[in-house]
């Protein structure tokens, strides 16, 4: 699985790039239900005043405040505002100064000269020094007597005559009670006092919450929408990855096996081959489309639990309740499902394949009145899968209750709680909603991980598999300094003492194979099943590399010349009829692409092809279906032999291509054959005796060793192996 | 090495997940009727009108009890804005009414553990009626292939009725599980959260139904743009996978000519289309994610700035507010639920109607009430001025008759194509003449019982059909009541007994699903037992011709020959000695039977095959 680093790593700038701007999303993402808290804390409870820095203030009302002030808060406020009053303004501005704060006109009054943010670092104090201002005006400031004020004269006015000394010693007194109180308490104070005061002062209270409202919803509506332009870019470039690096694995694993030899394809199975290139990869690719979940998932889960954390650390317990409560959740309902998911997949290919057993054996099933039998069969099949169906069906049911009874437990408990800090002053109830969605965000990303874990172990069995033919060397390699066949020798090929084993096993399939195929003449093979004909020729074309001995082509050795040179010279008719989706024409210009129309028909002719090519209406242009499945056995056979015949090799190698003919095509193909191959020399694997009776020289094989070669006649009187062949097959007088 | 390499490896690509992410937004098909297909689906759920009713009942009461929540919620947290409020402004003995508090969480998790218990129940017992649905269609699916006339295998491919099998019938059973809950809960949860919303504020409601358009907007762009590269994608990876599979398959032949390069380059060019159509549909249906979560977010806004003037103006409250967005929030799902729901239920009607179209095809001719005696018949066929053709208007053999007294042996030879099948098949009754009549005994064959017909007949075909199970089993496929010693004996007499001693577990061993453990000379000699075991008055034999070693040839011959004594026997022949050892010779060409009579007999004719007999050794002649 790590290895998919080296196709990731071309992409590297890009996945860093998208990792930031899946950073930005997640930020984006979280910073939300901020300032949805915001809304509620201060737009709706606060009248949208945030700070306790008041913008302005009634002269009167700031000296009091300012008696609450240490000396460095004073200084930064005398150097923060400004006073104005009628004697100190132009006339000009008074006059637009009244407008703006109508009481002017009365009482001289403080502004904010500067900007909030420059002095923040007061607001708290100012916030302190307003909640006592605020509650000593209501006369409740505890441990104070006012009783024993002067008639007339305020507790302020006390104060600001009070020696400096006195005073101190009373704020500290005051300092040590505002410890206690909450600062959520002392903001929300402070915005009922300010909001109080603005009034006094003409402000239009209702008109600064609702631009606080908008300004608040204008900044959410760009986040999400930057969020969103950033979440499809991060999904544009992952998307390409993902897509890309399934192009460029597919293409490498295919240009690999394009070059593997039989070896290769014996060892991995055809079938896993094209398993690995198709459903492997895709595997693969699914994964790293999910790259951008696997990125974003922590960083979205820790980002809300730093925030949260930082906010209010003494409700993070029921988020990671959740958590682990989902995850414990999560972890054993998949456990018990997750066997029973690959059981369905057995038996969904039970199921397969009883079906195609009754669809198959259709006649032997009627003929032998076992219908019933089948039907039983299948029941048996279709009640497991049923029921397993059933079990697994059943467990997955029980995912979104438990879902929703995490996340709905979550939300009342952080309800509960919270309302225990509300009273206490420690938090406020947007933030509490807030936390809320934090809470949600958090164990959905946990949720969304835990998903991507169960994934990712199948696409790492994929990506094995997959590097495992990467990983593959090809046995078959050209030479690096090929030799060239001389132009003297034309078809010459030579076995001597030639063995071959497969890779691994111990027994030979061939042992010490010496004979010369000479060009013109037909050399055939014949033997039983497993006797090795097939394996010998396909040695020629270097298919499989020998083990033992030399094989030579025109007296080179295969191996020193190119695996294309040595090709050029073979026409090679399979066992089967292999044929391409193509037309019949373009099946039979695979072996060479500068064929006229003359030479087809030429070499479909003497492939008795020419007969039921003609029968189609599209003749030549008929369609050649995947696999050619709309054409007969026979045909096929005909078609493939017809395709090694439009090349005009100076070697022709028939793989037991005529099996699949009956014996009158067959004689007749073999008699064309002679009269038009005359110079090449041919090599013909066959079951038939009567296919090879007129062979020059027939090779009898039995169990991988030469134990006859001579003509019909000659065998009949030397070899026991070929009579035996011969008598199950013709009888006396025939042979004769 | 020579045998099964081109093995078509094509199989289901179906995880357990399903389809992937976003399966639902591949290109549906249309099912030609969509409307009586339904119906028709509806009438296989009609059993189950208990449970479904009961199923409606719990989904709609979950998606209830799941919408009553947040306004209930909402109560708590006015609750608790009044007391936190009273509390700031200085009323006396203000604070938060933790009781009540308590009380509406108490009833919340009552309400969320009930909805919970409904959900569960709901999807319980739906999981069991769309098991039960679905096994049932598969169950009749299978009965049906054991009804219908062969005629119907010929234009059917078997992948093809796999495929109605296992895909068309797990779509029904998706949708029925997943899709019919999901429809009622969707519509029971749009409806209820707007009816929670008006209560709490039908200002609010109106401006949230508002941005509904725009996400329904954007949903249905994302999902059609997306639908054209989704098929487009799937076309060209069936292109990929075609060619890969072809090449790999065609691997030697590719090699021989040397078409790597030609290979590779048209592989790139399909390949690279590929990538094309791939990252933009999967760009495009991960699109639907953050367009979602945007119009959602977009909601969120909308309702916390109106719900923020909305309190302020002090029509709602602030638990109105979190309730609001709550519903805003889960407004989503059902949409986008409602927006794939057309094509889910495309998709099932066109699976449900391939299923049903299948099931609703033409059976076997009704056999006859009183069937004609079977049980002593002697072995004599006539076919009396029989004509026949797949298609009606295509007779392919005409007129022909003959007479085979009971243990006669009739050759049938003709060359590949020849239609030498269709003889076997008439015999059987798998396809019925289209005049005249074959007797056996003297009775047309169509009174007799198909089941009692063929019970007279053996076959040994070359295609040796063999099932995933032990020999035993196969070889009793012949007389399910025989017992270990009859098998035996059959075995002995098919001289498949000295072989089956030497397999690993006998006659226990399982013939694995390609029953490539047993090579096809013995499989050919399990057949041969398995009709031996049958006992048939008549016997219809495949010769083989290709793949047997020299010396199981002769055990095959000879077990043949075990066989056929004192039987009436149809051989296709392939071998010239059994060919001039039969009794009647039928020389077909072209599907019609155009000479017969005996070996020298049709030799001294000269006629075709006498052509077709000497062109064996034409060339050894020369």
């Amino acid at each position: 699985m790590l290895r998919l680093g080296s196709y990731l790593k071309k992409y590297s700038i890009w996945i860093l790039f998208a990792i930031a701007l899946i950073y930005t999303q997640a930020q984006f993402d979280l910073a939300l239900p901020d300032y949805m808290a915001k809304i509620v804390d201060v737009g709706i409870s606060k009248s949208g005043i945030e700070h306790s820095i008041p913008t302005a203030i009634r002269a009167s009302e700031f000296d009091k405040i300012k008696l609450f002030l240490d000396e460095d808060t004073n200084r930064i406020v005398e150097d923060s505002y400004i006073l104005l009053d009628r004697e100190s303004l132009s006339t000009e501005d008074y006059d637009k100064y009244v407008a703006k704060y109508p009481i002017l006109a009365n009482e001289p009054i403080y502004k904010l000269n500067t900007k909030v943010k420059e002095i923040e670092e007061i607001d708290l104090e100012l916030g302190k020094a307003i909640m006592i201002v605020g509650q000593m005006s209501a006369g409740e400031m505890p441990g104070l007597s006012m009783a024993e004020l002067p008639e007339g004269m305020t507790i302020f006015d006390a104060m600001a005559v009070m020696p400096a000394e006195q005073r101190k010693e009373m704020l500290s007194g005051i300092e040590e009670k505002l410890a206690l109180i909450p600062e959520a308490a002392i903001t929300s104070v402070s915005a009922n006092y300010l909001a109080a005061e603005y009034e006094t002062i003409g402000l239009n209270i209702k008109s600064i919450q609702n631009s606080y409202l908008f300004k608040t919803g204008g900044i959410m509506t760009i986040i999400s929408l930057l969020s969103l332009l950033v979440t499809i870019i991060a999904s544009l470039i992952f998307s390409r990855i993902a897509a890309g690096v399934s192009l460029r694995m597919r293409s490498n694993i295919f240009s690999k096996v394009e070059h593997f030899s039989g070896t290769e394809f014996d060892k991995f199975s055809t079938a896993s081959l094209i398993t690995r290139t198709t459903n492997d990869v895709q595997q693969v690719q699914l994964v790293i489309v999910m790259l951008r979940l696997i990125i974003y998932a922590p960083i979205l889960g820790v980002g809300g639990i730093i925030r949260v954390s930082s906010t209010n650390s003494s409700m993070v317990w029921i988020i990671a309740l959740a958590v682990v409560t989902m995850l414990i959740l999560v972890a054993s309902l998949f456990s018990v499902a997750i066997p029973k998911f690959k059981k369905i997949q057995k038996l969904v290919d039970k199921v397969n394949l009883v079906t195609r057993e009754s669809l198959i054996g259709i006649m032997v099933i009627r003929a032998f009145n076992t219908q019933k039998h089948e039907e039983k069969r299948f029941d048996d099949v279709n009640q497991e899968l049923t029921k397993t169906n059933l079990f697994v069906h059943r467990a997955m049911s029980l995912m979104m209750p438990m879902m929703t009874i995490v996340m709905n437990g979550t939300s009342i408990l952080i309800v509960w709680f919270g309302a225990k800090q509300i009273d206490a002053g420690g938090l406020q109830i947007g933030s509490m909603v807030a936390f809320i969605q934090y809470a949600m965000q958090i164990i959905m990303s946990f949720l969304m991980l835990s998903m991507v874990f169960i994934m990712v172990p199948r696409a790492s069995v994929s990506a094995n598999r997959i590097f495992e033919i990467l990983d593959t060397k090809p046995t078959i390699k050209d030479p690096e300094k090929a030799n060239h066949f001389s132009n003297n020798n034309k078809g010459l090929i030579e076995f001597k003492n030639v063995s071959f084993s497969y890779p691994g096993a111990e027994e030979s399939v061939l042992k010490d194979i010496t004979f010369t195929a000479q060009p013109g003449k037909t050399t055939a093979f014949i033997g039983s099943t497993g006797s090795g004909k097939s394996t010998l020729i396909n040695l020629i074309p270097r298919f499989y590399d020998i083990s033992k001995g030399e094989l030579l082509v025109d007296g080179e050795n295969v191996k020193n010349v190119t695996q294309h040179e040595l090709r050029e010279k073979i026409g090679y008719v399979p066992q089967k009829g292999l044929l391409f989706s193509g037309t019949i024409a373009s099946n039979l210009r695979y072996a060479n692409e500068n064929a006229t129309d003359e030479d087809l028909e030429k070499a479909a002719d003497i492939a008795q092809a020419t007969e039921f090519i003609r029968t189609k209406p599209e003749g030549y242009e008929t369609e050649i279906a995947e696999g050619g499945t709309n054409v007969s056995g026979g045909q096929k056979q005909r078609l493939s032999i017809a395709r090694a015949l439009v090349k005009k090799p100076e070697i022709y190698i028939f793989d037991d291509s005529f099996s699949a003919l009956d014996f009158k095509t067959d004689a007749e193909l073999r008699k064309a054959l002679k009269a038009e191959t005359g110079n090449s020399t041919k090599l013909i694997v066959a079951q038939r005796i009567s296919t090879i009776i007129d062979a020059d020289q027939i090779i009898v094989l039995d169990e991988g060793e030469i134990v006859g070669i001579g003509t019909h006649k000659e065998l009949l009187n030397t070899c026991e192996v070929y009579k035996e062949i011969a008598y199950s097959q013709l009888s006396k007088e025939e042979l004769a | 090495m020579e045998d099964n390499k081109a093995k078509n490896p094509r199989r289901q690509q179906q995880g357990p997940f399903g389809g992937g992410p976003m399966g639902g937004m591949g290109a549906g098909e249309k099912a030609k009727n969509f409307k009586a297909t339904m119906v028709k689906l509806g009438g296989y759920l009609k059993p189950f009108t208990l449970q479904i009713i009961v199923v409606l009942i719990f989904a709609i009461g979950s998606t209830v009890f799941t919408i009553v929540g947040p306004k209930i919620l909402a109560k708590a947290t006015n609750k608790l804005a009044e007391g936190i409020t009273a509390k700031m402004s200085g009323v006396v003995g203000a604070g938060i009414d933790f009781g009540f508090i308590a009380k509406i969480l108490i009833m919340l998790a009552v309400i969320y553990a009930v909805s919970v218990v409904f959900m569960f129940i709901q999807s319980y017992v739906m999981a069991g009626v769309s098991q039960k649905i679905t096994y049932n269609f598969r169950k009749q699916i299978d009965e049906k292939i054991n009804k219908m006339p062969l005629k119907y295998f010929d234009t059917m491919s078997h992948g093809e009725i796999l495929s109605r099998i296992t895909n068309d019938v797990d779509t029904i059973s998706q949708s029925l599980s997943q899709s019919m809950t999901q429809i009622i809960t969707s519509i029971t949860a749009l409806i209820g959260i707007i009816i929670m919303m008006l209560s709490i504020s039908p200002t609010l409601t109106g401006i949230t139904v508002l941005v509904l358009p725009i996400s329904m907007i954007l949903i249905m762009i994302v999902v059609k743009k997306s639908q054209k590269f989704f098929s487009q994608r799937q076309e060209y990876l069936g292109k990929v996978n075609g060619h890969i599979e072809e090449m790999y398959g065609g691997h030697i032949v590719m090699k021989a000519f040397n078409g790597e390069e030609k290979s590779i380059e048209q592989f790139e060019v399909l390949n690279n289309k590929l990538y094309g159509s791939t990252w933009k549909a999967e760009f495009l249906s991960g699109l639907m994610m953050p367009l979602m979560m945007f119009v959602g977010n977009l909601g969120y806004v909308v309702v916390t700035i109106m719900g923020g003037w909305l309190v302020v103006k002090g029509n709602i409250k602030i638990g109105d507010i979190q309730a609001f967005i709550q519903y805003v929030r889960s407004f989503n799902q059902p949409i986008a639920q409602t927006a794939q729901m057309a094509n889910v239920l495309q998709s099932t009607a066109a699976a449900a109607e391939r299923v049903f179209e299948f099931l609703g095809q033409e059976e076997e001719i009704e056999d006859v009430v009183n069937g004609a005696d079977i049980s002593n018949i002697k072995g004599t066929v006539e076919f009396k001025d029989v004509s026949f053709g797949y298609n009606e208007d295509k007779i392919i053999i005409n007129n022909f008759s003959a007479k085979i007294k009971p243990g006669q042996k009739v050759a049938i030879v003709g060359p590949t194509g020849a239609g030498k099948t269709t003889m076997v098949k008439l015999l059987m009754r798998f396809y019925d003449v289209n005049s005249g009549a074959i007797l056996v005994d003297g009775h047309d064959i169509r009174e007799y019982k198909r089941d009692d017909l063929r019970s007279q007949f053996g076959m040994v075909l070359q295609d040796t059909w063999l099932y995933n199970g032990t020999i035993r089993e196969n070889i009793r496929y012949g007389n399910l009541n025989a017992t270990d010693d009859e098998i035996k004996a059959a075995s002995k007499s098919a001289h498949a007994h000295h072989f089956i001693k030497t397999l690993p577990d006998g006659y226990d061993l399982i013939l694995n699903e390609e029953a490539s453990n047993v090579s096809q000379g013995q499989k050919q000699l399990l057949t041969i037992a398995r009709a031996i075991l049958s006992d048939p008055k008549i016997l219809i034999l495949d010769e083989a011709t290709s793949s047997v070693d020299t010396r199981t040839e002769i055990f095959i011959q000879k077990a043949m020959e075990n066989l056929m004594s004192g039987r009436t026997s149809f051989i296709i022949a392939h071998r010239l000695s059994t060919i001039r050892d039969a009794d009647l010779i039928l020389v077909m060409n072209d599907g019609d039977i155009v000479e017969q009579g005996s070996h020298e007999e049709l030799i001294g004719a000269n006629g075709f095959y006498a052509s077709l007999y000497n062109s064996q050794f034409s060339t050894s002649e020369e």
